[in-house]
C-alpha cells in the first residue's frame, strides 16, 4: 500500500522568482519525514509538486517506479491536508469524509452501508466519533484538523502529504495532536510528508528531517543527524539556540583571539571559522585549559532550564549557557566557561 | 413567567449599546418611509369597495398585465440567474484581455436611466434594428413583444446576480476544488457537489434582486413592449394608465395586488434563504 517517494531534480520557478532550485529527496516506503523550513523556503510548493498540484519546470516525482506526470490526480492516490484544512462547509462532517469514496466510478464505489461503516471507523481511528451529523462551521480547529486528516485517509492514499498540519492550533492542542499524529503513522503507516516551520516539532515526529531554505535542500537527515551534525551553520542556527564565535583554526585547535577555546576538531580547515555552540554545550568550569573567562551579566528563566548571559572579553555578544544544576553563580560573578560540543564552518 | 423571562432578556447589559434608541429610530423611519405609504395604499384601494375591487382584480386586462409582469420577471430573473453565475465566473476565474471593461460594463443596467436603456433596446431589437433584422427572416419578433418585456426585465437584472455571487466567489479559496480533485471528483462533480453549494445563497439573493427590480421595472420596458393589452402590457403600465384615467381607487387595487404577490413571493424565498444558510453557520 505505502509506496516509496524519489523526488529527482525537481526546479521550480514562478515568473522570474526560482522557488525550489535541484532538489532531491528519496523517501522510503511507511517512513514519516518533515520538510522544514523558514516561512517562503518552498516547503508548500514542494508539497504540492508531490501531489501533482504544481508542475516542475525540471526534474520529475516517481511513485514506486511510475513517473506521477502519467497519473491522473486520481490515480496518484494522494491523501493531503490542507494548511486551512479546505473541508467543503455545505457538507456534514459524514459526507466530507465519505466524499472521496462517492467520487470513484461506480465500477469500484463501496455501497451505502460501506461508506457508512468506513466513515464509522475512520471517524474513531482520529478520535471523533458521534460527530458525524455535524457541520464544519461547528467544530473546533483541532477536530476540523481531524476531519480533513479522515477524508484524507479515506481513499486509502499511497502517500500522505500534510501541510503545516498543526499550524492554526494552540500551543496545547499542537502537543497532544503530534503524540496522536505519531501513533497513528506507527499504526496506519502511510509513506508520510508533513510540511511544518517548527524544528521542535520537526525533531520531534519525523523519522528524518529535510531543511528547506530559499528553495535550496541544505539538509536531511534523522532528527540526531541534522540536531549534533548540522551540514551548514544556517541549519545550525534554524534548527535551535547557538552562540557563534568568530575563531580562527589552526590545526586541530580552534583559537578565539589568541586563547585556544576548543582542541580536537578533525576536519582539516585551516583558517578563520565560525564556531557554532549551543546553550546546554557549555558549561562552568575551573581554572582548566581550552576554558573561555567571562563576567555573568543576566540569570533567566527559560521553561525548564536557567540560562546565564555572559560577556566575554572581545566578543560583542554575550554568550548564553544553560545551566544543568542548581548552583547558579551571582550576577557580576567572574567564571569560566568550557565548550562541550561545537561546530565548526569556515568563514571566507 | 415568559413574560418576565422576557423582559429581562430585553434588559440584559450587551456589548452593544444603544438597542433602545437605534431601533426607536429605524422603526421610525420604517413607518414614514415604507409603511404609512404602504397603508395608504390599503385605504385608497379598499375606497372601491369589495364589488368593485373584485371586478376590478379579476377583469382579464389586469390578470394579464399581472401575469405577464410576475411570469416575465420569474423567467427573466432565472434566465439572470444562470448567465449572471456564469459570467461572475468568468470574471473571477480567468485573467483575459478587457476583464476590467467587461467587469464595469455589468453595471451599466445600474447606472442608465432606464429610458435610454429601453430606447437602445428596442432600436436594436426593432424588426430593423441590428439583432432584430437578423431575426426578422426567421420570423422571430422581439421588440413589441413579450419576449421584448423579457429582454429588458433580462437586461436590468443582470448586475444584481452578478455583483451578489461575485464576492462569494472570490472568497471561495481554490484549495476545496483541489481537495475534491485529488480525493478523485471529476471536474463536474466537484463544480456542482463542492464549488456551487456555498454560492446558492448569495445566488438566491441575486435572484430576489432581479426578480423584485423586474417585477417593478417601467421605464426600460414600455419603450420595447409595445404595450398591447392583453399581450405585452405589464402591470406597473396599467397602473399608469388607471391613474392618467383619473381611477385611482382601480390604480390603488392593482398595486396592491402586487404588493401583496411580490411580499408573499420573498417570504417564500427567505425561508429558502434561511434554512440553506443555518447549514454553512455563520457565514
Ligand atoms: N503561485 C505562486 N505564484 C508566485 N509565487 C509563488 C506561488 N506560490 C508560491 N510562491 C512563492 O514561492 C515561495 C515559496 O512559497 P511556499 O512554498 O508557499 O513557501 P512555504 O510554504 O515554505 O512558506 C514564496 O516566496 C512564495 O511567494
Ligand atoms: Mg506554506
Amino acid at each position: 500500500m505505502s509506496v516509496a517517494v524519489t523526488i529527482e531534480a525537481i526546479d521550480k520557478r514562478f515568473l522570474a522568482f526560482q522557488a525550489l532550485r535541484n532538489v532531491s529527496l528519496d523517501i522510503q516506503p511507511g517512513e514519516l519525514v518533515a520538510l522544514l523550513g523558514p516561512s517562503g523556503s518552498g516547503k508548500t510548493t514542494l508539497l504540492r509538486l508531490i501531489a501533482g498540484l504544481e508542475q516542475a519546470d525540471a526534474g520529475r516525482v516517481l511513485f514506486g517506479d511510475d513517473d506521477t506526470r502519467d497519473l491522473s490526480l486520481r490515480d496518484r492516490r494522494i491523501g493531503f491536508v490542507f494548511q486551512h484544512y479546505a473541508l467543503f462547509k455545505t457538507m456534514t462532517v459524514a459526507e466530507n469524509i465519505a466524499f472521496g469514496l462517492r467520487s470513484r466510478p461506480r465500477a469500484e464505489r463501496p455501497d451505502g452501508a460501506e461508506i457508512t461503516r468506513r466513515v464509522k471507523a475512520l471517524l474513531e481511528l482520529v478520535q471523533l466519533p458521534d460527530l458525524e451529523r455535524r457541520y464544519p462551521s461547528q467544530l473546533s480547529g483541532g477536530q476540523r484538523q481531524r476531519v480533513a486528516l479522515a477524508r484524507a485517509l479515506a481513499i486509502e492514499p499511497q502517500v500522505l502529504l500534510l501541510d503545516e498540519p498543526f499550524g492554526a492550533l494552540d500551543a496545547k492542542i499542537r502537543k497532544d495532536l503530534r503524540a496522536w499524529l505519531r501513533d497513528l503513522h506507527s499504526r496506519t503507516g502511510h509513506t508520510t510528508v508533513f510540511v511544518t516551520h517548527d524544528q521542535e516539532e520537526a525533531l520531534e515526529l519525523a523519522d528524518r528531517v529535510a531543511i528547506l531554505h530559499e528553495g535550496k535542500l541544505e539538509q536531511v537527515g534523522t532528527p540526531d543527524d541534522v540536531y549534533d551534525h548540522p551540514a551548514t551553520p544556517f541549519v545550525c542556527e534554524f534548527l535551535g539556540e547557538a552562540n557563534r564565535l568568530p575563531v580562527k583554526i589552526v590545526g586541530s585547535q580552534a583559537f578565539l583571539g589568541d586563547r585556544p577555546v576548543l582542541g580536537g576538531l578533525t576536519q582539516n580547515q585551516s583558517g578563520p571559522a565560525a564556531l557554532y555552540v549551543r546553550p546546554h554545550h557549555l558549561k562552568f568550569v575551573d581554572e582548566t585549559p581550552l576554558s573561555i573567562p567571562g563576567v555573568v551579566e543576566q540569570l533567566r528563566r527559560t521553561g525548564a532550564l536557567r540560562r546565564a548571559e555572559i560577556a566575554v572579553a572581545g566578543l560583542t555578544k554575550r554568550l548564553d549557557l544553560d545551566l544543568t544544576s542548581q548552583v547558579a553563580p551571582a550576577i557580576g560573578e567572574r567564571v569560566r566557561v568550557k565548550i562541550t560540543h561545537a561546530t565548526a564552518f569556515a568563514t571566507a | 413567567m415568559a413574560a418576565s423571562a422576557a423582559s429581562s432578556s430585553w434588559r440584559q447589559p450587551s456589548v452593544l449599546p444603544g438597542l433602545g434608541l437605534s431601533l426607536g429610530i429605524t422603526l421610525t423611519a420604517l413607518s414614514l418611509v415604507v409603511l404609512i405609504p404602504l397603508a395608504a395604499l390599503f385605504i385608497k384601494a379598499a375606497s372601491a369597495g369589495p364589488a368593485e375591487i373584485w371586478a376590478i382584480a379579476t377583469s382579464p386586462r389586469t390578470l394579464a398585465a399581472l401575469r405577464l409582469s410576475f411570469l416575465g420577471a420569474l423567467f427573466a430573473a432565472s434566465i439572470n440567474a444562470v448567465f449572471g453565475l456564469i459570467l461572475a465566473w468568468v470574471l473571477v476565474r480567468y485573467e483575459f484581455p478587457g476583464r476590467r471593461l467587461v467587469d464595469a460594463a455589468v453595471d451599466l443596467p445600474f447606472a442608465l436611466p432606464t429610458a435610454v436603456a429601453g430606447i437602445a433596446l428596442a432600436a436594436i431589437y426593432a424588426p430593423n434594428g441590428w439583432v432584430g433584422s437578423l431575426l426578422a427572416p426567421y420570423g422571430i419578433k422581439i421588440a413589441y413583444t413579450p419576449l421584448g418585456v423579457m429582454v429588458a426585465l433580462i437586461f436590468i437584472g443582470l448586475p444584481f446576480v452578478v455583483r451578489m455571487v461575485q464576492p462569494v466567489l472570490e472568497e471561495s479559496q481554490g484549495d476545496i476544488e483541489e481537495a475534491a480533485a485529488l480525493l478523485g471528483a471529476s471536474r463536474l462533480r466537484t463544480i456542482f457537489t463542492v464549488v456551487l453549494p456555498p454560492v446558492m445563497p448569495a445566488l438566491l439573493t441575486g435572484f430576489v434582486l432581479a426578480f423584485a427590480r423586474a417585477v417593478g421595472e417601467y421605464g426600460s420596458v414600455i419603450f420595447i413592449a409595445g404595450n398591447v393589452p392583453m399581450v405585452s402590457e405589464i402591470a406597473p403600465l396599467l397602473i399608469v394608465i388607471k391613474l392618467e384615467q383619473f381611477d385611482y381607487a382601480g390604480a390603488a387595487v392593482i398595486a396592491t395586488m402586487m404588493l401583496l404577490i411580490s411580499f408573499a413571493l420573498i417570504l417564500l424565498v427567505n425561508l429558502i434563504q434561511a434554512r440553506t444558510r443555518r447549514k454553512l453557520g455563520d457565514v
